[in-house]
């Protein structure tokens, strides 16, 4: 690989591009605005490039329920860890690596795999496949967690189930659709924002209709944003744009990667093996319609409906503020466990446990001292 | 979550904060001595008026073969490196252990032996005593090994964290995060490019030259697990100094790069297998340098930094883009990103 390859990073890191955009910024915005970042990726974008210290003043910024680690519920991780007591040795579990350090009720998968259970970390969907042709002997159950974006390559995965007839694959699914959960943390209108930087991932999938009518609703702005700090910079330039002239519309900045209408195959594929239903949210609770369920079709690969499990109900440290987090109405450092019991080293919330967490983001990147002394001092 | 605190994870052997953790609170207040509890990476004795390094590591890598190497390979430079940063560079003498998985195929073994004599003869050292055990299938996974090392430390030399001074340069032999980089890539089977390869050697000579040619060195560190960032931190810790470090002055290959952009992990955190963390006098960094330069493992030498008063235990860096954030110390797994 060349320099050539890496020009979408390096290009969208230039300097001098950027400090020119910060000085526009700082003049073109007369009114702090407060935007609300809603991807994993994009919290640890702002907080590892020093994008919120640039522009400290002109644009407060918030994370929202953008990383799937940190908005699967404890029912969730409990109702896995419990398949991992009940059926060891019977069955393989296989995740993404970032779920195994949550905490659920009472453990976590790292705890379980490190008490004999045949836990595995994959990078995709398709090496679980792999794992349960190699090894008939044993139930391959993959943890399905992830927004629009992983959906359709786990979707995939069961069509290949499905074509080789196997018979020792299945799925748990907690998979979370992002537009149904802006609407409703909206909805509950305890946070003010003037817009939204939407995930540039998500939206690959998905496209930028489907925020229209909840931009609409609640008169705010949108831009689909790339990852990179130019990308973001860029982005909230055309924010304000929008904000200045109350143009309650979205935007795509991120056009390398996204169209309006998506990506119309990854839907249907998506589409072909899920359907939506209601789906719990840490920090959220129900909200209708914004999960992925398996279709009938698929039903013997349904790992909700193969294993009989049954889950005392959920305990969640009361002091513990991720979900107070994940709506956007404290940062990480207000939380009174921040730094002190609940830190990358020891998570107690799973916003500090996932490297993609709000928490572990102001935790590892930002000078948050200062910014608490600066809330103090108000 | 009674029992979260209570049990080994993985992390724990990641070394990075949990190893850490387990060094301060379980192993150092039961073997506590004036030698141990410098935490170097190998002990500096004097014996019988000989000052000699010593040191242990156990190999447990997994591939046992990767794109630069393999765990024979690497048991052998790792042993050699640590003897080296104490200085520990005069006719090393190695003992080996082996724990092999029952079902294990001769013919790999027979290719990881192959490769510690070949190291062993590249290197002037000898394997002069070991042991080999076998278990039982399940009860280790394929082969361990594990290394003990001696060597005499020219006289005169001293390295160590005790001697990291105030404005000390910091310079860094090579690239880094390339064996971590290689060992993922494989593992999760990504085909990215041929050059995502181990840079597994042994820095005998790298600080034999440097010895000989009095560069004034304050502390040598080989950054294998938990990387750069975590031995920086680990010095920070120690010293009281802080440490600030310029991002745009760290050598990483593109490819090591562009892996990490795509698992979203962060290079700093990625194992090193020949590459040294040199802290040298400011006024000397010139002359580490360019002898560094001199030796084909020291070809992307960089001064990447200096020792500060100011962030006292922190380290700091300045990125590309100008602002100043944290190095944390690593957790001890890296674990890719879901999207």
């Amino acid at each position: 690989m060349n320099e050539e390859k890496l020009r979408f990073i390096d290009e969208y890191r230039n300097k001098e591009l950027l400090l020119k955009l910060i000085k526009k910024i700082k003049r073109e915005i007369d009114n702090p605005i407060k935007i609300m970042e809603v991807c994993g990726t994009h919290t640890i974008s702002i907080s590892k490039f020093g994008i919120r210290k640039l522009l400290k003043g002109k644009v407060d910024l918030t994370s929202g329920p953008g990383c799937p680690v940190c908005v699967t519920p404890n029912e969730d991780i409990d109702w896995i860890i419990e398949l991992c007591r009940k059926f060891k040795e019977k069955i393989c579990l296989t995740v993404f690596g970032d779920i195994m350090r949550v905490p659920g009720s009472n453990s976590s998968l790292f705890i379980e795999k490190a008490k004999g259970a045949d836990i595995r970390v994959v990078y995709s969907p398709i090496e679980a496949i792999e794992i349960a042709k190699k090894r008939k002997d044993l139930k391959i159950v993959f943890f399905g967690i992830g927004f629009e974006t992983t959906a359709p390559s786990i979707a995939i995965s069961l069509i290949e189930a499905k074509k080789n007839k196997m018979e020792n694959f299945y799925l748990y699914s907690a998979h979370k659709l992002i537009p149904p959960a802006l609407d409703a943390l909206l909805s509950l209108g305890e946070i003010k924002l003037n817009g939204f930087i939407l995930p540039g991932h998500v939206s690959t999938i998905i496209g930028s209709n489907p925020y229209k009518p909840i931009l609409k609703k609640h008169g705010l702005a949108g831009v689909i944003t790339g990852f990179e700090p130019l990308d973001i910079i860029q982005a909230l330039l055309i924010l304000n744009e929008l904000i200045k002239n109350k143009i309650y519309d979205v935007k795509i900045q991120y056009s390398r990667s996204v169209k309006p209408e998506g990506n119309e195959k990854a839907k249907k594929i998506m589409n072909n093996v899920f359907k939506e239903c209601n789906s719990i949210w840490r920090g959220l609770g129900e909200i209708p319609n914004s999960g992925l369920e398996l279709r009938e079709e698929y039903n013997d690969m349904n790992a909700k409906l193969h294993f009989d499990i049954n889950i005392p109900p959920k305990y969640e440290n009361p002091a513990c503020k991720c979900g107070e987090v994940l709506r956007g109405i404290i940062y990480p450092f207000e939380c009174p466990l921040f730094a002190k019991a609940c830190t990358p080293n020891s998570p107690i919330g799973p916003c500090m446990v996932s490297s993609e967490g709000a928490c572990a983001a102001w935790y590892t990147y930002e000078d948050w001292r200062k910014y608490k002394e600066m809330i103090k001092n108000e | 979550m009674s029992d979260i605190e209570n049990i080994i994870k993985l992390a724990h052997g990641g070394g990075g904060k949990l190893t850490l953790q387990l060094i301060k609170e379980i192993f150092l207040p039961a073997f506590r001595n004036s030698i141990l509890e410098k935490l170097e990476d190998s002990a500096r004795i004097n014996f019988y008026g000989k000052n000699i390094a010593f040191t242990i590591d156990a190999y447990t890598v997994n591939p046992i073969f990767f794109p630069g190497g393999d765990i024979g390979k690497l048991a052998i430079t790792g042993t050699i490196n640590d003897l080296a940063m104490q200085g520990g560079i005069i006719d090393p003498l190695i003992s080996a252990a082996f724990i092999i998985e029952e079902g294990f195929e001769i013919e790999n073994l027979e290719k990881i032996v192959k490769s510690m004599k070949e190291e062993c003869l590249k290197n002037n050292v000898k394997i002069v005593a070991g042991d080999t055990k076998v278990v039982e299938k399940g009860l280790a996974d394929k082969i361990y090994i594990i290394t003990a090392g001696v060597s005499f430390i020219p006289e005169k030399v001293d390295l160590g964290v005790h001697r990291i001074k105030e404005g000390d340069a910091i310079i860094v032999s090579g690239t880094i995060g390339d064996h971590g980089a290689a060992i993922l890539s494989t593992r999760y089977d990504f085909k990215l490019s041929n050059s995502l390869i181990s840079d597994c050697a042994s820095l005998k000579d790298l600080v034999k030259s440097l010895l000989e040619n009095n560069i004034e060195i304050h502390c040598l560190r080989d950054p294998t697990r938990g990387g750069l960032g975590t031995v920086l931190n680990e010095i920070a810790l120690k010293t009281n100094f802080g440490i600030i470090i310029d991002e745009s002055k760290i050598p990483i290959k593109n490819d090591v790069r562009a892996l990490c952009e795509i698992l979203g992990i962060d290079p700093l955190y990625l194992a090193c297998e020949g590459r040294i963390v040199c802290f040298t006098s400011w006024e000397e960094k010139e002359n580490a340098l360019s002898i560094i330069k001199e030796n084909p493992l020291g070809e992307n030498a960089m001064l990447i930094g200096r020792v500060t008063s100011k962030f006292s235990n922190r380290v700091v860096m300045k990125t590309t883009l100008g602002v100043k954030r944290i190095v944390s110390m690593f957790l001890g797994e890296n674990l890719p990103r879901i999207c």
